[in-house]
């Protein structure tokens, strides 16, 4: 049986509609959000050179802006209810009205306040960890369009918008993995990222066209009414819409099979990782469900149950399991992310909106945690794996607290964030009797503890066995981590099943309802499965890998012998898309396409050339030189001719002349005068 | 008296004036055809005349004009063809044709 | 008027005496070889002529063409013959060969204006001629009505006489002339 959410509930209770605020100023004002970061990034662009800390100064005061205003919009959501939206329109194409606009209402609120926290804290930090780099101007650049790009997304109410938001993330993301372009495989993996992306993005941009033509509009709120509304003529519109736009998602948030990106854009630096790979950017795809959830609800909970669910689950096991293997630290929170999205995933899937989002919610806070952590480590070890670290527990403290923190929160322990998120995602599963996905988020559960006990002890434990001298980072650095901290431990508190259920009425704020199922409690029984999941990883993980030995490398000789060199290759995937999409294209179909270009369009281009310049050889020599000159010619000589045999009639005898006269004369006189 | 009979007096040495000028070799001898050309004009000017019986006789007057023209002709005439024969000593019309092609 | 009439009036036999002797000149005067004998038989067309205008009572005229004409233009015509020195003998060649375009054309124009005075005039008569014309008519005339045009051919007769003049003058060359002075000082 399902439950309507509790709005609904208090709206037949008390027989009114239900009434949201609208906002006032705030909301009105609320554009500057998206402005206020590409304003910063111009700004940057044009004077950053010039400032002491070369434009960080300018991007860590946009995005502090950007966080009190996104605190403000969230308090008045939490408040009072906001449900608003502006659109002003940019263009028009025929009949269709190209807008730009902006929402005010809970998943829009709580995204604000999300991105805004996570960039300003995270921007901090990297004011610290670009010191020196390279490129830091462009840097701060780059980052700020992202924000403002990010901000345009989530603030988006129509589909165009939203995708050029999309885009502008995408783009930004492919900038910063490509930071240090200088070695090629930086730059690879930036193109790859976006290659990627770009492939699911054509679901996302077809699916938008196939929901706005019918609907005639592109505002999100047009064509939830209608499609919502109107149940047998748009059905198939509204299931072909949910599965291409979920393509896009796939892309966006890194599910199987789009996942291949997500590792590979750790060749950004660290700040990059922490806000646009792991708390926000990738967070979009979970956004986009969120923000279409009615028309995924209530058009097509098939889709839900067979693609979005299930590709959920896929991602979610699939990335654990590579998270095992790794001996770069951020490519294991990396397999981590696309491992947590895909529970998100799963939850929206599952049915279960405000779990999908409250997950996204506490993942944003521990492990953006996490990777500041880890570029913390990284920074004083100036090495990425795992194998030169350890040890650092007493060098570095702050971190050490820290990163367990965000590792405690991750696992899923009570009292920690991630734990009630984890376990309402979980509860969904078992609610909509999806025992197969259930068993795979316990057992996923289990892995993610597992490996991130695995990294702890890896890098914080033993003696130090690389080459450097570890030392706490700056302030700077650390006061954003333990701020993160905090919340990784109270961020869970928001939405205790039975006890306070805060953020399930701020996610629900928005202007179309649908049904929900909310437990009143503690769904006991999954609790106890996911919680002892989670201590037997951290446990499994104690037994392995806390003994120091000689050296790194021999603390971490665990395998299990096909599943790891599998796991290595990372399912031999990126062999098959190198293989099988990529090298195709590279090899004989650009050689193919080049063949065609050079000899058949540019030969048609050269014979057409040859062919113009063949016609005017012949116009030339026929009709110009044979035949008009000619003509021209043949007068000149006729009149030359004629006029050679007229003048020998200038005889100069004077008697001739008198004779001609004469008879002239006499014609004359004959012709005028008598014959008259 | 008719008047045509004058007339064809006059049309007769006209013509015979005519059949001179475009036949004579010497330069004299043209002259003396537009001699007889003007001459016969005259005979047609005073038959008209008398034709007429103007109060103002014109016809008559037109014949004194013509004379005193035709000396005033023969003496330039002359002197050109006095002019030619000192450069030529010949006074054959047929060479003087410098004036052609 | 038939044939009969016009020789019962005796001014047509003078008439025809004079005409007769006036052609034959004329004649005479187109195909006669010796330049001379041209002269003088345009005399005699002349005379002729001026019988002719005294039939016409136009006797001021007559005297006119007998002075000015015979007595003035004919010796004229007689000294440009003796200085050109026109060639006289009887093999001379004094006519062109090809004389029959000539007289066709002559033939033409003779038949053209003969015969268009033929249609127009055919029997008009002319009469009540009087005692002839006065010469107080004709001064009178000239010096009223016809002013104008008796100035201008008085201007003629000086650009004639001055033209004459200038052409007939011996025009020697600068070296000549100062020849001429040299033989002269």
């Amino acid at each position: 049986m399902n439950l309507p959410t509790t709005f609904a509930i208090a709206a037949e209770e008390t027989g009114h509609a239900v009434e949201y605020g609208d906002g006032g100023l705030a909301a009105e004002w609320a554009w500057l959000l998206v402005i206020v970061p590409f304003l910063a990034f111009l700004a940057i662009v044009f004077f950053g050179k010039r400032l002491p800390r070369q434009g960080g100064e300018i991007a860590v005061g946009a995005m502090a802006f950007v966080a009190l205003y996104g605190a403000v919009l969230f308090i008045l959501n939490a408040t009072q209810g906001v449900v608003f939206e502006h659109s002003v329109e940019v263009a028009r194409i025929g009949s269709f009205s190209i807008e730009w606009g902006w929402v005010v209402d809970g998943l829009s609120s709580m995204m604000y306040l999300v991105v805004g926290l996570l960039s300003f804290l995270i921007f901090t930090y990297a004011l610290g960890y670009m010191k020196g780099d390279v490129r830091v101007t462009w840097f701060f650049a780059a980052f700020s369009l992202f924000a403002g790009s990010m901000l345009l997304l989530v603030s988006a109410p129509n589909l165009i918008q939203l995708i050029v938001g999309w885009e502008g993330v995408g783009l930004s993301s492919y900038l910063l993995i490509a930071h240090y372009w200088e070695k090629k495989e930086n730059s690879s993996a930036g193109m790859k990222a976006f290659y990627v992306n770009k492939v699911a993005d054509i679901g996302l941009i077809i699916g938008a066209f196939v929901l706005a033509i019918p609907v005639g509009s592109f505002r999100i709120s047009d064509i939830l009414e209608a499609v919502v509304g109107d149940s047998e003529a748009m059905q198939t519109v509204a299931i072909a819409g949910a599965v291409l736009l979920f393509i896009g998602a796939m892309g966006k948030s890194a599910q199987f099979p789009f996942h291949v990106w997500l590792p590979d854009a750790m060749a950004g630096p660290t700040p990059v990782s922490a806000l646009m790979h792991a708390a926000t950017m990738v967070t979009a795809g979970v956004y986009l469900l969120g923000r279409m959830y009615p028309l995924y609800a209530v058009m097509a909970p098939d889709v839900l149950r067979v693609l979005v669910l299930t590709i959920g689950a896929i991602t979610l096991i699939i990335a654990g399991l590579l998270a095992l293997v790794q001996d770069d630290i951020k490519k294991v929170l990396a397999y981590s992310t696309v491992s947590q999205l895909g529970y998100m995933v799963a939850a929206m899937g599952a049915g279960a909106y405000t779990a999908g989002l409250f997950h996204l919610w506490t993942h944003a806070f521990f492990k953006g945690l996490l990777f500041l952590g880890a570029g913390s480590v990284i920074h004083s070890v100036h090495s990425n794996n795992m194998s030169d670290m350890g040890g650092l527990r007493k060098s570095m403290p702050v971190t050490f607290g820290t990163f367990v923190a965000g590792t405690v929160a991750l696992a899923g322990i009570f009292p920690f964030a991630g734990f009630f998120s984890k376990d309402e995602v979980l509860a969904s599963f078992n609610y909509e009797g999806y025992t197969v996905v259930l068993a795979i988020g316990i057992i996923g559960a289990f892995v993610t503890a597992f490996y991130m006990a695995r990294t702890v002890f890896l890098t914080f434990y033993g003696t130090h066995k690389g080459h450097g001298h570890p030392h706490e980072s700056p302030r700077v650095m650390t006061v954003p981590m333990v701020v993160l901290a905090g919340l990784a431990v109270v961020g869970g508190w928001v939405n205790i099943p039975g006890l306070y259920t805060g953020f399930t009425q701020w996610v629900g704020t928005r202007a179309h309802l649908f049904e929900e199922h909310h437990g009143e409690s503690f769904d006991w029984p999954v609790l106890a499965l996911g919680l002892s999941a989670a201590l037997l990883g951290i446990a499994g993980g104690y037994l392995l890998y806390f003994r120091d030995k000689e050296t790194q490398q021999a603390r971490d000789t665990f395998r299990i012998p096909l599943l790891w060199p599998l796991l290595e290759h990372k399912y031999y995937l990126d062999d098959l898309y190198l293989g099988g999409i990529v090298n195709p294209i590279k090899g004989p179909l650009a050689r193919f396409v080049d063949w065609t270009n050079s000899y058949i369009l540019d030969g048609i281009v050269n014979g057409a050339g040859f062919l113009a310049r063949a016609v005017a050889g012949v116009v030339y020599g026929w009709f110009d030189q044979r035949g008009i000159d000619l003509a021209f010619n043949g007068i000149a000589f006729t009149t030359d001719g004629a006029g050679g045999k007229t003048r020998l009639l200038q005889t100069g005898k004077v008697q001739q002349y008198a004779g001609a006269t004469v008879v002239g004369v006499t014609l004359l006189v004959i012709g005028f005068v008598i014959l008259r | 008296m008719l008047l045509s009979q004058f007339l064809v007096l006059g049309a007769l040495l006209f013509s015979l004036g005519i059949y001179g000028l475009l036949v004579r070799r010497n330069a004299v001898m043209v002259l003396l055809s537009i001699e007889l050309m003007l001459n016969a004009v005259n005979v047609n000017l005073v038959a008209f005349g008398a034709f007429l019986q103007n109060a103002d006789v014109g016809g008559q007057i037109f014949a004194i004009f013509v004379i005193t023209v035709a000396a005033a002709e023969v003496g330039v005439g002359l002197a050109i063809i006095l002019m030619i024969f000192r450069n030529r000593t010949s006074a054959n019309i047929d060479e003087l044709d410098l004036m052609k092609w | 008027m038939t044939v009969a009439d016009w020789i019962a009036e005796p001014t047509n036999w003078v008439y025809l005496g004079l005409a007769l002797v006036v052609a034959a000149a004329a004649v005479r005067v187109v195909t006669s070889t010796n330049v001379v004998h041209a002269a003088l038989f345009l005399v005699l067309a002349l005379g002729g002529t001026a019988g002719l205008f005294l039939l016409l009572s136009a006797e001021f005229v007559a005297w006119v063409l007998v002075l000015v004409y015979i007595g003035a233009v004919i010796v004229l015509f007689l000294f440009g013959i003796m200085i050109t020195r026109a060639p006289t003998g009887p093999n001379v060649e004094v006519d062109h060969r090809r004389r029959a375009p000539a007289a066709m054309a002559a033939f033409l124009v003779f038949v053209v204006t003969a015969g268009s005075g033929l249609t127009a005039f055919g029997d008009d008569q002319i009469s009540d001629l009087g005692g002839g014309t006065s010469t107080e008519v004709i001064g009178e005339q000239l010096l009223q009505r016809f002013v104008i045009p008796f100035e201008v051919v008085s201007f003629v007769l000086l650009a004639a006489l001055i033209g004459g003049i200038t052409l007939a003058r011996k025009d020697a060359s600068p070296a000549e002339e100062a020849a001429a002075e040299e033989a002269q000082a």
